[in-house]
């Protein structure tokens, strides 16, 4: 046998090993929650003359949830393509505006007050979706970030498919690019609508 | 020499509106944790050994991110609820995943985790015993020197005196 192959057959093992790794994004944690009931919760929405908003509201829907915020810069990249994304694919998207006010918009000295925080919010979500399209059937507002940790968030944009019986199947952490909607998203949703 | 003066009155003042700035952040710091002793050293406790996810190689202790806040202030509140720190635990695996932990439980899928490094070490002590003693037996297998040899050698040796 021939000695040298040994130390070669190690590094390449060594080099395949890096390789795997460091092409990994290490963002991407496989989330505990897929396979699990979307967590209940009612918030209100946009909308100030609409209801409060659960995901019990949605039984029977294959849809799916877009954590976003204005001030999240991804999103931005995100947007266009949550806009472009053809009615006819029958998926109601919902967005989860994720903590919209931020320390730093209060004004310096001063806290809002609860309804100043959700008026603040909504004024400036509407602002902006009227600016950049709005791809949302409505948008709970998640000012204290609370449903946020319920639903394992720890950067905006994150995406979830929940299917008819309320079952999260799918969760994108990051930006949904037209790639993932056509190889990942839309047969999953076929699938998920289909049964 | 009036240009030295009015330098040091610059440091003088930024300095002063540095330490103003400084003042509340640290009074808030404090008030947080004189409110309650007992509970503060658990949260540390407990966050010592808790992964942040936003900068994933700080523990939920150490970061400043705002979700570590949130996280802290969460796990505050599961404290004063009287939960154990298994508990607590458990609340953040189910949301975010074993991930979080940066001390991961023991169980099948973990056990390449927690004893590959040692199969290694083994492996590696069994290599290295099995190639020493293919060396030994490579050594004692090397022909011994006959009287005949120990005589020509010396031959060689006396003759190699003279040059």
């Amino acid at each position: 046998m021939k000695k040298f192959l040994i130390p070669l057959g190690l590094f390449l093992g060594l080099v395949i090993f890096l390789a795997v790794g460091l092409n990994r994004d290490p963002r991407e944690i496989p989330s505990p929650l897929v396979g699990k009931p979307a967590p209940a919760f009612s918030l209100n929405t946009l909308d100030a003359n609409a209801a409060k908003f659960g995901p019990q509201d949605m039984k029977g829907k294959v849809w799916m949830l877009n954590v976003w915020a204005t001030w999240c810069v991804a999103c931005r990249e995100e947007h266009p393509v949550l806009v472009a994304f053809p009615k006819a694919n029958q998926l109601p998207i919902v967005g989860l505006s994720y903590k919209e006010v931020q320390p730093q918009d209060e004004p310096a000295g001063k806290k809002f007050s609860p309804e100043e925080k959700l008026q603040f919010a909504r004024d400036r979500s509407a602002l902006w979706l009227k600016r950049h399209g709005n791809p949302y059937v409505l948008s709970a507002m998640d000012l204290d970030g609370r449903v946020g940790i319920d639903y394992g968030v720890y950067g905006v944009p994150e995406t979830y498919v929940i299917d008819k019986e309320g079952v999260i199947r799918y969760k994108r952490v990051g930006v949904v690019t037209p790639e993932l909607l056509q190889s990942t998203i839309l047969p999953l949703v076929q699938k998920l609508n289909a049964s | 020499m009036n240009l030295q003066s009015v330098f040091l009155k610059c440091v003088f003042v930024a300095s002063w509106l540095l330490l103003s700035c400084l003042a509340p952040l640290q009074a808030k710091e404090a008030a947080l944790l004189a409110e309650d002793p007992v509970l503060e050293k658990r949260l540390i406790h407990i966050s010592e050994e808790l992964r942040c996810l936003v900068c994933q190689n700080e523990s939920l202790a150490s970061s400043r991110a705002e979700l570590a806040n949130d996280l802290r202030e969460e796990v505050r509140k599961l404290i004063r609820e009287d939960k154990s720190d298994s508990q607590i635990k458990e609340y953040l695996v189910t949301r975010y995943g074993d991930f979080v932990l940066y001390k991961p439980e023991v169980k099948p899928l973990t056990w390449v985790l927690w004893f590959g490094p040692f199969l290694l070490l083994v492996l590696a002590i069994l290599g290295m015993a099995y190639y020493l003693r293919q060396r030994q037996g490579a050594q004692s297998g090397r022909p011994a020197l006959s009287d005949e040899d120990r005589r020509k050698v010396q031959e060689i040796l006396k003759s190699g005196d003279v040059p």
